[in-house]
C-alpha cells in the first residue's frame, strides 16, 4: 500500500501573545508590526503538525508542509523539518503580502496541485493574525474535496479516516473517505519538541521555494485585504484596587470582607 | 442602486436542540438595524426540523419574513448539507446582505457559503454599518487577537459578515409579526460524504448565560485546583442564580477541564456580574472573552501580570494560600 501523503498548510504569523506595548499601527501604510519577537509557525498549524506526525508514527504517512507568503523566515519554518516533517515547500513571492483568505486559498490549492498526489490536506482553524478561520474551508471547496471543521483528533482505519470533531458541549465521531481537508483544533495537542540533533539537522536539508511564476499564478487576480482604516482597539483597561494585607492569607481574608461589599452593592 | 441588484437583509436563525440560540437575538438587533438604512425587509433564516414553535416565537421579534426551511433531514448540523440548502436559496432569493452569528454552525457555513456564491467574506466581526454610497457592508473586526480593529470592505452581490457574541443587544419584540414563509428544501443525500458515528456530550455548560465566573489558568496547575475552584462554587451561590467554573485554554490543553469551559477568542464570550480569573496572565485572545464582564477580579502571584490592568480587584499572591483563608473569612463575615 502507498504511504499516505499528507499536506500540512502552515503560516508564519507574528508572536500571537505580543503584550499590547509591541504592536505598532501604522494607520497610513495600513501595517501591523510587532516590534523585537520573533514570528512563529501559527499554533494552531503547529497543532496540525503534531496530527499529521502522529499519522506518520502510526501509518508510515508522508507529510509535506507548504506555506505561503513573502519574506518567509526559512529558519522559522524548518523547524517543521525539525520535528518530523518529511517536505517544506515555501511559496514566497513578495506579491503575496497580506492577502485576503479566498486569494492565499487560491496560491495554496496551486501549490498543492503542483505538489501532486495528497490524501488528506490539514490545515489550523484559525490564523493568529487576522484570525478569520476561512483559508481552510475555501481551499477544501476550491479543492473540492469533503471538509471536516474544528477536528480535535484524527485516526487511519483502512484507507478511511475518522475524526473527533468538536461540538458544543461536547464531541462527534465523523468518518469519511480519503481524500478530506481536516481544520485543526489545539485539542489534537501541542506539537512535540525538536532535538538539538534534529534541528540541526533539518538546516542542511533540501527545501522547495517556489514563486509565483513557478505556479503560473497571475499576481493580479490575486487581492489582498481591502482594509479602510486600522486602529487602536477602545481602551479596556481598569483601575485596579489592589487588595492589601501583609501575608496571602490576610489578603485573602480582605478579598472576602471586600466581595461581600461589592455583592450587596451589585445586588 | 441599481433596480436589480441584491434586496434585503438576511440573518440565520440559530436553532440548537429545538430551542432558539440567543445570539440570534443579538443578531436581530444588528439585522434590524441595516435593515433601516437600507430601507429593505429583514428576513430570518431557520433550518432544521418541527422549527414551528421557535418560528412562532422568533416572528414577535420584528422581522419582516421567516424563511422557515425544514425537513427531517435537518434535524442535526452538516455542513454539506447546510452549505448545499443556503446556496440554492441564496441564488434564487439573492439577498443583499447575509448574517450569522460567530457560533459553531456559522464559522463553518458562512465562509462556505461566500465561497461558492463567489463573495467574500469577514469573519467575527464587532461593528457593520451600510456604505451610503453603494450600499455595501462596512465591516469591523479585531484582528492580532484583539490588538488591533480592522475596517473592510468586500466585493460581492451578497455582503457576508459573521457577526461577534456580546457585540449586540438583545433585540425586543415589537407590535407586528413576521410572515413565517416555508421552505421545503430539495436534498440529495449523496452528497454527504462525511458519516456521523456517535455524538458524544461531555460537559453542558451554559457560560453564556452564567451570573458568576470563576476561571481557572495555566497557573491553577492542574486538576487539584479546579477542584479547589469548585469548592467557590456554594459561597457565590449565596448570592447568585448561575455560578460557573470556566477556564483559559492551556488548562484545556492540558486536560484540567473539559474544552467546553474555554473563555476567550476561540472559546465563549461572556459578561457575567463577576469574573473571577485565577492564575490566568490576560493575554488578548482570554481578554477578548470576557472583558465586557463587569466586574472583574484578578488573583495572580505576578504583580506585573496584565490581568491586573482589566481587573477592578487585584489579590497578588499564590491562590493555594489565599483561597483557603478566604473561604474561611466568607463563612465569618
Ligand atoms: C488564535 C489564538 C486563539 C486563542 N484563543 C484563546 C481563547 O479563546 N482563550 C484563551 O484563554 N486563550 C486563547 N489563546 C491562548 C492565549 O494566547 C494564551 O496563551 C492563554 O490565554 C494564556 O493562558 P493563561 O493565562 O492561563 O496562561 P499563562 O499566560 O501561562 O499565565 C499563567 C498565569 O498564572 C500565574 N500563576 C502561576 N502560578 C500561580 C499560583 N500558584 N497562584 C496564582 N497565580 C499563578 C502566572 O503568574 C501567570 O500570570 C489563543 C491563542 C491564539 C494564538
Ligand atoms: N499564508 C498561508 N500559508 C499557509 N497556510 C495558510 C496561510 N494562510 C492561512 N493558512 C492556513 O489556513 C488556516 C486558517 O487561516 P485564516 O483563514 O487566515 O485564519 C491557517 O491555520 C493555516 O493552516
Amino acid at each position: 500500500m502507498n504511504p499516505i501523503k499528507i499536506i500540512v498548510c502552515a503560516k508564519q504569523v507574528p508572536d500571537p501573545e505580543a503584550p499590547a506595548n509591541l504592536v505598532e499601527i501604522d494607520s497610513d501604510t495600513k501595517m501591523v508590526k510587532i516590534k523585537g519577537l520573533p514570528p512563529g509557525i501559527n499554533s494552531y498549524d503547529q497543532n496540525a503538525i503534531e496530527a499529521a506526525l502522529k499519522i506518520k508514527e502510526k501509518t508510515g504517512a508522508k507529510v509535506t508542509v507548504v506555506s505561503v507568503g513573502s519574506k518567509l523566515s526559512q529558519s522559522i519554518l524548518r523547524k517543521a523539518l525539525a520535528v518530523g516533517v518529511d517536505d517544506l515547500v515555501l511559496v514566497d513571492d513578495s506579491d503575496f503580502k497580506d492577502l485576503d483568505s479566498r486569494s492565499t486559498a487560491d496560491v495554496l490549492s496551486k501549490a498543492i496541485e503542483k505538489i501532486g498526489e495528497y490524501d488528506l490536506v490539514f490545515t489550523g482553524r484559525q490564523a493568529s493574525d487576522w484570525d478569520s478561520g476561512q483559508t481552510g474551508l475555501i481551499l477544501g471547496e476550491m479543492l473540492g474535496i469533503p471538509i471536516v471543521n474544528l477536528v480535535g483528533g484524527v485516526t487511519i482505519e483502512d484507507r478511511s479516516v475518522s475524526v473527533k470533531r468538536m461540538i458544543p458541549g461536547g464531541y462527534e465521531r465523523v468518518k469519511g473517505d480519503m481524500p478530506v481537508l481536516l481544520t485543526i483544533s489545539n485539542e489534537v495537542g501541542e506539537m512535540r519538541v525538536p532535538s538539538l540533533r534534529t534541528v540541526l539537522e533539518s538546516r542542511k536539508r533540501p527545501i522547495e521555494v517556489w514563486q509565483s511564476d513557478d505556479l503560473k499564478i497571475d499576481t493580479q487576480e490575486l487581492n489582498p485585504f481591502e482594509i479602510l482604516a486600522l486602529t487602536s482597539p477602545p481602551n479596556m483597561e481598569r483601575e485596579c484596587s489592589f487588595i492589601e494585607g501583609d501575608s496571602p492569607e490576610e489578603r485573602g481574608e480582605n478579598l472576602a470582607m471586600t466581595l461581600k461589599k461589592a455583592f450587596l452593592k451589585n445586588n | 442602486m441599481s433596480k436589480k441588484s441584491n434586496k434585503d437583509v438576511w440573518i440565520y436563525g440559530e436553532v440548537t436542540d429545538g430551542e432558539l440560540d440567543v445570539k440570534t437575538l443579538e443578531l436581530l438587533t444588528m439585522g434590524k438595524k441595516l435593515a433601516i438604512d437600507l430601507d429593505e425587509e429583514l428576513a430570518i433564516v431557520l433550518m432544521g426540523d418541527n422549527l414551528d414553535p421557535v418560528a412562532q416565537d422568533l416572528a414577535g421579534f420584528g422581522p419582516d419574513k421567516i424563511y422557515k426551511v425544514e425537513s427531517p433531514l435537518l434535524n442535526r448540523f452538516n455542513g454539506e448539507i447546510w452549505v448545499d440548502v443556503l446556496e440554492k436559496l441564496f441564488k434564487e432569493l439573492k439577498p443583499r446582505v447575509f448574517l450569522a452569528s460567530q457560533s459553531f454552525v456559522g464559522i463553518e457555513v458562512a465562509p462556505r457559503l461566500a465561497f461558492r456564491l463567489d463573495c467574500e467574506i469577514i469573519t467575527d466581526c464587532i461593528d457593520l454599518k451600510i456604505d451610503p454610497d453603494d450600499g455595501s457592508l462596512i465591516k469591523t473586526k479585531a484582528i492580532y487577537g484583539g490588538n488591533v480593529v480592522a475596517t473592510f470592505k468586500q466585493k460581492g452581490a451578497t455582503q457576508m459578515a459573521t457577526v461577534r457574541e456580546k457585540a449586540n443587544k438583545l433585540a425586543e419584540r415589537g407590535a407586528e409579526l413576521g410572515k413565517i414563509i416555508d421552505i421545503k428544501p430539495d436534498i440529495d443525500e449523496s452528497i454527504v460524504k462525511i458519516q456521523s458515528l456517535e455524538v458524544v456530550r461531555e460537559d453542558v455548560v451554559a457560560l453564556n448565560k452564567a451570573d458568576v465566573i470563576i476561571s481557572g489558568g495555566r497557573g491553577i496547575g492542574g486538576i487539584e485546583g479546579f477542584e479547589e475552584l469548585a469548592t467557590l462554587v456554594p459561597l457565590f451561590k449565596e448570592s447568585f442564580a448561575n455560578v460557573i467554573i470556566g477556564a483559559s485554554r492551556p488548562a484545556i490543553d492540558s486536560g484540567w477541564i473539559s474544552s467546553n469551559r474555554q473563555i476567550g477568542l476561540t472559546g465563549e464570550m461572556v459578561a457575567p456580574d463577576f469574573y473571577i480569573a485565577v492564575g490566568i496572565s490576560g493575554a488578548i485572545q482570554h481578554i477578548a472573552g470576557m472583558s465586557k464582564s463587569k466586574t472583574v477580579v484578578a488573583i495572580n502571584k505576578d504583580e506585573d501580570s496584565n490581568i491586573f490592568n482589566l481587573a477592578d480587584y487585584g489579590v497578588v499572591g499564590d491562590y493555594r494560600e489565599i483561597l483557603p483563608a478566604f473561604k474561611k473569612k466568607w463563612g465569618g463575615v
